[in-house]
């Protein structure tokens, strides 16, 4: 299960498997009801909620606008208040530049806050490669960890999980890693949640390099913000000598005050919290409080290629809540795994084949990853229209070709000629009425889309000709 | 500069030649969801501090040093850190031991305390939040997040507003923040609600009336 995503096979097939995992299906079912109905709630508590919805959208396309400027008011900010920006095209720029920084230190181990960035870039393979060992903190990512196994949502990780399940990973892993789980573990959430505590406190207070992603970034003030509720995120990005930041270039917010949208939006839209119980905000460095030396990693890694398209731009607005996975029923069903990419659901369906290009099998399926029913969009606390983008890119991938698109092409230029022609039209159809005993019931050669559907019935005789007889 | 900051910025310029204006975002939302009534919105916070499991006291100030002894004295605390600008009156009946955070306290040693009392820069009461600045009440970040006890005292009612909104304009994003709701907790697990992984698992909020 562990490794990258590369070589994955394309969504239909990998949500095979899925839909057919009964506790799989449970797991996730039970998860995506419970916090969908929560936020729901939490939402309805602001009767200004659309405002704040349109408000953040607002914040965020004025954002990507002007993006080059707020990125370069940022890395002023940052370096004024004692900080070091560096800039990565690409993934593996991104993690040659934290390699260096980590390995400048001296130190060959680092703390991790839960990042998405970081796992887009696939970092910890990157410092594993060299030689260093990378502990992921979060409750979630540890389990996926010790399991050797991919995240499958976004802010719950290991929600495929059951508290079964990671007993025994916890009980079998961690004496690998480091404090081993206390023998007779149990697989309450209380006991499960102990164990971590213990196995990850030794690696907080000894810890020398954090690493974190960040949920924004403040052009005005070079302030960075990330929200968490466990508390690791605060060790690492308190109790470390360095810091190191990995962000995505669309994490940037132009103002100090726009923070009071997404402090109010995001977290009754991921955890259905008034408030998640951490938020840290810090600007460069703080004399003696904290790490006293900061980097921030500006990652592009396929954004700018996402903000070229005027369509699909909208996707940067993103703020990795996942709403939209928690209501999406082809998520519901299929599980995170099956959208072969770090970002899965409904924005992962095309956030993924927008950052890495569409020439791969699973980045062409995932735009099909979904039934268009809307439900994503009305989630999104920055109204990201994700059915519009999903239909753009099943253009541009149906444009692309490849076998199944070449036949419906010629289908559908066939259709085309014979609607402009209405007598060849008339004529066909009194054929095909005339013909109906010998024609089968599924066409040869278009077995996916006649899998589940049948054709319909030929009518003895045409409307035309019927209207002909009973109306003129 | 990095060949790469010049070839992105250039791409996201590239990117957005073409894109129409983008207007100064609208802010028709509200300043506040609470009516402006100091005892309401105290009210609120009382409540939303409760509902994410923090204990919530009320106290005055003459009151307040034997509360915080009390508090200390039921959980067994032998031992708490004590910001370098806390009040001294405040503590003067706690039998605790005094730790003080210095540069040179390792994480280790701070572990090894039992209880910590701070004061906030402020209370957020719509969302149930206290914030810390690293102000002198309240000390360097690592205090309030190593101990498992973290006794908090806000005074009441300047320190205290009723939505997010209003609290930007009196924070100083220059100072590290951290906004605390509740105790650490996790939901990684089945979604089911655990306090305390890794910051306090106990976090007491006492709401001292000027």
């Amino acid at each position: 299960m562990s490794g990258t995503y590369l070589g994955m096979p394309s969504f239909p097939e990998a949500a095979k498997d899925a839909v057919h995992n009964v506790t799989l299906r449970a797991n996730l079912r039970h998860a995506t009801h419970t916090i969908r109905d929560k936020r729901a709630r939490a939402v309805a508590e602001l009767a200004d909620w659309a405002q704040l919805r349109e408000a953040g959208k607002q914040i965020k396309n004025r954002t990507l606008r002007h993006l080059d400027r707020y990125l370069e008011q940022l890395e002023t900010a940052v370096t004024e208040a004692g900080g070091t920006v560096h800039w990565a095209a690409d993934a593996e720029e991104a993690n040659r530049i934290v390699a260096d920084l980590v390995k400048a230190t001296g130190e060959r181990e680092v703390v991790k806050v839960k990042s998405m960035a970081t796992q887009e870039i696939g970092l910890n393979e990157a410092l594993e490669a060299e030689g260093i060992s990378a502990y992921e903190t979060d409750l979630a990512e540890l389990i996926v960890q010790l399991g050797d196994d991919r995240p499958s949502h976004i802010l719950v990780p290991a929600i495929h999980r059951n508290r079964g399940e990671i007993r025994d990973i916890f009980a079998e892993k961690m004496g690998s890693w480091g404090r081993p789980a206390p023998d007779g573990l149990s697989d309450t959430p209380t006991e499960l949640a102990e164990a971590a505590r213990l196995h990850l406190r030794e690696k907080f207070l000894r810890a020398k390099v954090g690493i974190s992603g960040a949920n924004f970034m403040v052009a005005e003030t070079g302030t960075l913000v990330v929200f968490e509720s466990e508390g690791n995120g605060r060790m690492c990005l308190t109790l470390p000598e360095t810091l190191i930041s990995v962000v995505g270039i669309e994490k940037v917010v132009p103002s100090w005050r726009d923070l009071e949208v997404f402090l109010q939006t995001l977290p009754r839209s991921s955890t259905a919290e008034r408030m998640n119980p951490y938020n840290s905000m810090w600007t460069g460095t703080v004399d003696a409080d904290g790490p006293q030396t900061f980097h921030l990693v500006l990652l592009d890694n396929g954004r700018t290629d996402t903000l070229a398209d005027e369509v699909g731009r909208q996707a940067l607005r993103c703020i990795r809540c996942s709403a939209c996975l928690n209501v999406c029923p082809v998520y519901e069903r299929a599980g995170g795994h099956a959208y072969g990419s770090v970002y899965p659901g409904p924005i992962g369906a095309i956030l993924s084949p927008q950052l890495r290009g569409i020439q791969s099998e699973i980045d062409a399926s995932l735009p099909y990853a979904s039934s268009l029913c809307g439900a994503c969009y009305e989630v999104c606390p920055v109204a990201i229209d994700i059915p519009e983008v999903l239909v753009h890119l099943r253009e541009k991938v149906a444009d692309q070709g490849g076998k199944g698109h070449r036949l419906e092409k010629a289908a559908i230029k066939a259709a085309g000629w014979v609607l402009n022609h209405p007598a060849a039209l008339a004529a066909g159809e009194r054929v095909a009425s005339r013909t109906r005993k010998l024609h089968p019931k599924k066409p040869p050669g278009a077995g996916a889309w006649t899998a589940s559907r049948e054709l319909p019935e030929l009518p003895a005789e045409s409307f035309r000709d019927w209207w002909k007889k009973n109306r003129t | 500069m990095s060949a790469s900051r010049e070839r992105i910025l250039a791409r996201v310029r590239a990117a957005v030649a073409d894109a129409p204006e983008a207007p100064e975002p609208t802010r028709d939302y509200l300043t506040t969801h609470t009516p402006d009534d100091p005892a309401a919105i105290l009210d609120l916070l009382h409540e939303n501090l409760a509902d994410y499991r923090a204990i919530v006291h009320r106290t005055t100030a003459d009151e307040l040093p034997l509360l915080l002894m009390r508090l200390l004295a039921e959980r067994g605390s032998a031992t708490v850190l004590v910001p370098p600008g806390l009040p001294p009156e405040w503590l003067s009946a706690a039998d605790a031991t005094r730790i003080h955070d210095r540069s040179v306290s390792t994480a280790q040693e701070l572990d090894a305390v039992d209880s910590v009392v701070t004061g906030c820069a402020l209370a957020i009461a719509e969302t149930g939040t206290i914030v810390l600045d690293a102000g002198p009440g309240q000390g360097r970040r690592r205090i309030t997040l190593i101990p498992d006890h973290h006794i908090c005292v806000v005074r009441v009612p300047d320190q205290i507003v009723a939505s997010v909104p209003q609290a930007m304009p009196r924070l100083d994003p220059t100072r590290p923040l951290t906004w605390i709701s509740g105790p650490s907790a996790t939901s990684d697990i089945e979604l089911d609600r655990v306090e305390g992984v890794h910051g306090p698992r106990t976090l007491e909020v006492v709401l001292l009336r000027d």
